[in-house]
């Protein structure tokens, strides 16, 4: 059974992405007590799975591995994984949380030698590259998942498999018996750091993202981009593997439109631009990139990277939301078509891959929250003191590109802070 | 505790480490040529059995310097961190760095246990020269913080740190609190629509709502963990986090003298100024105005309509242009956009729907419309709602007259138009609000006298009051060797230079926060002065224990010199990236702790090698070299020292091994804590040695520097320039040495980097200094 030293002066994070990450490191480095509580088996969330950031073309991986050592040298930060709050009781400063640990079938003696993997035969979608390829059903998430630990596949579990990986294993560290358990502890104060997820692109019938394997969204390039990922680096169609050297990026795809997602995502310009950098670093002068654009948001100090991209020779910008896209079955190359507006111009253009810039979603729906917090339409958590004790950060706030949302959890840190302060004022 | 060293190395044979390696000869090696007291294997060293076995030696037996022969340092971090005792710890990568960096073979077998004999070797060295890291007794903890701006930034950051139970001086430089903010008429809406709004063009949106700055203002006076400083600035810093002196001087020159524990600088924005716009009449045409000073429009209308500055004429027709003077190559202009001039400008046109009727003509004319989020779009749609127009167009010229003439390129029609209207209001950029940067006054700096400085300082001081509207007067008046203010990013902003890491300073302790770090609006602005009142706070805490905060967070070793050997040549505290490095008065350098990152800059840039933290020195990695065996020419095996950055490198090759990558046989590596912080000895020793190549891999240099100890890498590259002298001393090729810049992604490069110092090596044979 896992153990959870708690008091009502212990921080609770819900989420482990980057931003719940924040809040925890930043909390426990002040000396606060913090349980972080992560839903995959891994921390880093979504930027773990990010190749590069803009605007410096730098990696996401090389501020996880920081953020991972701090966690790894933190007395005072309690990790878990693979786990769900699902119920939030009490008020400031006196709260009792429920939490639903979900069994991997590995226990901590994992070394991470990797044998069950090699000895476990069923493969599985990868989430981790958004199903662009295949895993075992005993594994490793990511090369630099922390906790460094394999996880077998809750679908291998009463197969031949499962038996292969706890007999492959030496350490003892395959446990078939592991349940799921349910676990009640005190906090303090709460921050709520669940971030986001993709627009499911397949609503935004016109695109045809279901029907056309040419027709990807802009977090799957992204997998693609990386050495690490699916294709090895390579910007390749999905359809035949060819490469794709023409391609377009729809902007706002599910995002500022009334019938998606209300709101502007705020990254997905600057994402764009960056994964032009992508195709023009792979292809260079045969490379061709179309962005079909409402408006770029550029936004602030980012106006230069966008300059610089603009001014590439072999970058096109439309001011168009593209109204459909049909597919030319000679070539499995998708048709892009609408109305350029500056100078209202009708275009069928083609490209070889297609790349929604996706928005961004609240991981928590609507009606999911087990605690009582304020909300907008869009299901983002607002600053409020009806919220209590509970301090939304990071994309659980907002569509935040990652600087912001670091910014927002450190404060999210504080506000928690304080309310633990105040307890342990009162209490002596 | 006694003083008395007793040294062990544990050796784990899990992992598969037992079955690759031959164990007792580790143990042999461990024993014989490391000289260890104790020697130990254990088929699962994490195992909770494992651990207790150490801890039971260090509880009973007095072991008191340990060697983990085990897996990578990044792993297992907790089971060998010990922090209960007062322990030196080092890590023998056995798994990473050998079994699974090398193929399962019999070919493969002898040179795969040479390297893990080297690596026990080199550990048992190095551990050797480690010593407990403690604190050094530098330190208190002091709870006060120092606010500097009072505008909403500020008075935020104040109110958030008072609420956590920290006592806070805010400085503000005017009579009266709240900023810009105080200014104006009213706020862009902080939410968006909320939940349960219909999905129907009439559904009520945001619209602008109080600034809730009065009462802020309020709250910040009432509140007795607050001391408020008005028509004051800062004349004086010294000091360290937990023990910054503050001399807080008033306009009638009266000083005060106060204990700080750390900084946060909020010292805001300056609108720019279009006067320079010939073709806007911003400097002649008293209708052409900007945001702000309408929002003074806006509280003088009262309950009435908002009337135009030339003639008091009630506003019929107002034309606002997006971006002026913004997004710019011109050189007056700025080359960046603030970000939130769109927003404010919809709100401004919803003041005149609201003043001046529903009739009033509001036009936006913008390029690239900025309303990001749920709270931007909603407003944005608020506007449109309303019935403010939006146009895409470059604005050309205003001709001023009765009526203004407004020229424009209608970008979406494709064709010049011209609009008449009352008023038009400029969206101009936000410059920042900060002090000399302290880098572009020392690169001219070096070799001057102090008078010579002073002149030049002066000089530039001057220039740079010529080139921006903004006063380049100081702000923290830091009495720091490097400078005395907040080094810049871009632009004049005081940012940081890391996207994961939006508060990692380049001075410690003092943490800029608002629209002088980076553009930004009043909600943002408040999240970030609460970020920062939280790195502030942190930074107290830390610098109470005497430890280090990002990204070494934590840790407790700090360096200290040799006073006799040191020639005051002054290179550590020029290099130290942080300005951590004063000058006492005998012109001996003095570290402050609680201002040091700890990455070892100072220590790679010693030339006389006096500089040395308790676990990592010359002598702790000068060790590893030296224990490393090199075998005899004619054995053609040739050994490659790595030194590589523990951020990125070490972790790429780690990495790797994970992945299943190979590394050459011929590999030592050791981690670094920056190349920053390797000294040119440790090369010329290696390759005195008979080392036959050396690989330093360090993080990306130049503008987009991905050191996170800000010149490290860059450093260690131009060190390394002067190797070219000792090779050609030593009659050795200037192939044999080379740095490489390495990121955390490279999993394939890395590796394929020492390859190609092995095909090196085979081209121009082996050294020829093997003893």
């Amino acid at each position: 059974m896992t153990e959870v030293v708690a008091t009502n002066q212990t921080i609770l994070v819900v989420g482990g992405g980057i931003s719940g990450m924040t809040a925890a490191l930043e909390a426990a480095e002040a000396g606060a007590q913090v349980v972080l509580v992560e839903k995959r088996p891994y921390l880093g969330g979504r930027t773990s799975q990010l190749y590069k950031y803009f605007p410096k073309l730098c990696h996401p991986t090389c501020g996880l591995e920081i953020n991972q050592r701090r966690a790894k040298m933190n007395p005072n930060l309690t990790i878990l994984t693979s786990a769900e709050v699902t119920g939030l009781e009490g008020e400031p400063g006196n709260y009792t949380a429920t939490v639903k640990i979900t069994p991997t079938y590995v226990n901590d003696n994992c070394t991470a030698c990797g044998e069950c993997a090699k000895a476990v035969e069923a493969e599985f979608d990868d989430e981790y590259n958004y199903g662009l390829s295949k895993r075992k059903g005993a594994y490793l998430p990511h090369v630099m998942a922390h906790p460094m630990k394999y996880v077998l596949d809750p679908r291998i579990i009463g197969t031949d498999d499962a038996q292969k990986a706890k007999d492959a294993c030496k350490y003892d560290a395959v446990d078939l018996d592991m349940q799921e358990q349910e676990i009640n502890f005190p906090v303090g104060a709460v921050v709520w750091a669940t971030g986001w997820q993709p627009y499911d692109a397949a609503k935004i019938q016109p695109y045809g993202y279901d029907r056309f394997a040419n027709v990807i969204t802009s977090v799957e390039f992204e997998r693609m981009a990386d050495p690490k990922g699916p294709t090895g680096g390579k910007i390749v169609r999905p359809s035949d593997g060819k490469e794709a050297k023409n391609v377009a990026f729809i902007q706002c795809a599910g995002s500022r439109d009334r019938n998606h997602l209300w709101h502007c995502s705020r990254i997905c310009c600057m994402a764009s631009l960056k994964q032009t950098h992508y195709v023009v670093d792979a292809y260079g002068d045969d490379a061709q990139v179309s962005i079909y654009y409402i408006d770029i948001r550029a936004i602030d100090r980012f106006e230069d990277f966008y300059a610089n991209v603009k001014a590439m020779d072999n970058v096109k910008f439309i001011k168009s939301k593209v109204a459909s896209i049909t597919l030319n079955k000679e070539n499995g190359n998708p048709v892009l078509n609408g109305v350029d507006t500056e100078g209202y111009h009708r275009y069928a253009n083609e490209h070889d891959l297609v790349v929604l810039a996706i928005g961004m979603q609240p991981s928590v729906g609507l009606d999911e929250f087990p605690v009582e917090v304020e909300l907008n339409r869009e299901g983002f958590i607002e600053p409020s003191e009806k919220n209590g004790g509970v301090f939304p950060a990071g994309c659980a706030t907002d569509a935040l590109d990652v600087n912001r949302a670091v910014q927002s959890a450190t404060g999210a840190a504080l506000k928690a802070i304080q309310v633990i302060n105040r307890v342990a004022g009162a209490e002596g | 505790m006694s003083d008395e060293k007793k040294f062990a190395a544990y050796i784990c044979t899990g992992c598969g480490i037992g079955d690759r390696l031959d164990a007792s000869q580790l143990e042999n090696v461990a024993t014989r040529e490391g000289r260890m007291n104790v020697v130990k294997q254990h088929e699962m060293l994490c195992s909770k059995e494992g651990v207790q076995m150490i801890q039971d030696d260090i509880d009973n037996d007095g072991v008191n310097h340990i060697v983990i022969a085990a897996c990578s340092k990044r792993a297992k971090v907790e089971a060998f961190a010990f922090p209960e005792s007062k322990v030196a710890v080092t890590r023998a990568n056995l798994r990473e760095g050998v079994i699974w960096a090398r193929p399962d073979t019999d070919e493969a077998r002898e040179t795969t246990q040479e390297m893990a004999e080297d690596y026990i070797r080199m550990a048992c060295g190095e551990i050797k020269q480690m010593n407990p890291p403690q604190p050094s007794g530098q330190q208190e903890r002091n709870p006060n913080i120092l606010v500097v701006g009072g505008g909403i930034t500020g008075m935020t950051a104040a109110l958030e740190a008072a609420a956590a139970g920290y006592t806070v001086h805010l400085v503000e430089k005017e009579g009266q609190l709240g900023g810009h903010a105080a200014k104006l008429h009213k706020r862009v809406p902080f939410k968006a629509a909320p939940i349960g709004t219909p999905n129907s063009p009439d559904a009520n949106l945001p619209m602008p709502e109080d600034t809730g700055v009065a009462e802020m203002i309020a709250a910040v006076e009432s509140n007795d963990n607050i001391k408020v400083h008005l028509n004051s600035r800062i004349t004086k810093t010294s000091g360290a986090p937990g023990r910054f002196s503050v001399d807080i001087s008033t306009e009638s020159g009266d000083t005060v003298t106060e204990n700080i524990g750390s900084i946060i600088q909020a010292t805001g924005f300056t609108p720019w100024d279009p006067s320079g716009l010939t073709n806007l009449h911003y400097a002649d045409c008293p209708d052409v105005i900007t945001q702000l000073e309408l929002e003074e429009l806006a509280n003088a209308a009262g309950d009435g309509p908002i009337k135009r500055p030339s003639d008091g004429k009630e506003v019929k027709a107002v034309l606002f242009v997006q971006d002026v003077g913004q997004n710019s190559d011109k050189e007056d202009e700025l080359p960046y956009d603030s970000g939130v001039g769109d927003l404010v400008s919809i709100k401004q046109a919803l003041y005149f729907k609201h003043h001046n009727g529903d009739d009033c003509d509001t036009t936006i004319c913008y390029d690239n419309l900025r309303t990001p989020g749920a709270p931007g779009e909603d407003f944005y749609r608020s506007g449109q709602k309303n019935g403010v127009i939006f146009t895409k167009a470059d604005v050309t010229e205003v001709v001023p007259g009765d009526t203004l003439t407004v020229k424009m390129h209608d970008k979406i029609l494709d064709e010049d138009a011209e609009v008449h209207v009352d008023l038009v209001v400029l969206d101009v950029g936000m410059v920042p609000n900060s002090g000399p940067d302290p880098y572009a006054a020392t690169e001219s700096l070096e070799g001057l006298s102090d008078e010579e400085r002073e002149a030049e300082l002066e000089a530039q001081a001057e220039e740079a009051a010529d080139e921006t509207s903004v006063s380049v007067e100081s702000i923290l008046n830091l009495t720091y060797r490097q400078g005395t203010d907040l080094p810049q990013l871009k632009w004049g902003f005081t940012d940081s230079h890391f996207i994961c890491f939006p508060y990692e300073t380049r001075r410690t302790g003092i943490y800029a926060a608002g629209p002088v770090r980076r553009p930004m609006d009043i909600r943002q602005a408040q999240d970030d002065a609460a970020g920062a009142a939280m790195k502030a706070i942190q930074e107290i805490e830390l610098a109470a224990q005497g430890r280090a905060n990002h990204p070494r967070t934590g840790d407790l070793s700090f360096p200290t010199f040799r006073r006799e050997g040191c020639t005051q040549c002054k290179r550590c505290t020029v290099e130290c990236p942080f300005g951590a490095i004063d000058e006492d008065e005998e012109r001996y350098p003095q570290y402050n702790e609680s201002r040091c990152r700890r990455c070892g800059t100072c220590m790679g840039a010693c030339p006389v090698r006096v500089i040395s933290f308790e676990n990592y020195s010359v002598n702790t990695v000068g060790a590893q070299i030296k224990e490393c065996s090199i075998p005899e020419e004619w054995d053609e095996k040739p050994r490659i020292l790595v030194l590589a950055c523990e951020n990125d490198a070490y972790p790429a090759l780690d990495q790797a091994a994970i992945a299943g990558q190979e590394i050459s046989p011929w590999a030592r590596v050791i981690p670094v804590r920056c190349l920053g912080s390797v000294s040119l000895s440790w090369v010329t020793d290696a390759l005195n040695n008979g080392y036959d190549g050396i690989i330093m891999m360090g993080c990306k240099r130049g503008e987009d520097y991905q050191c996170h100890f800000v010149r490290g890498s860059a450093m260690a590259n131009e060190r390394m320039a002067k190797v070219g002298d000792t090779l050609e001393s030593l009659n050795l090729e200037p192939e044999r040495v080379v740095v490489h810049e390495v990121a955390i992604t490279d999993i394939e490069r890395a590796p394929a980097l020492i390859k190609e110092m092995e095909e090196t090596i085979e081209k121009i044979g082996l050294s020829p200094f093997k003893f």
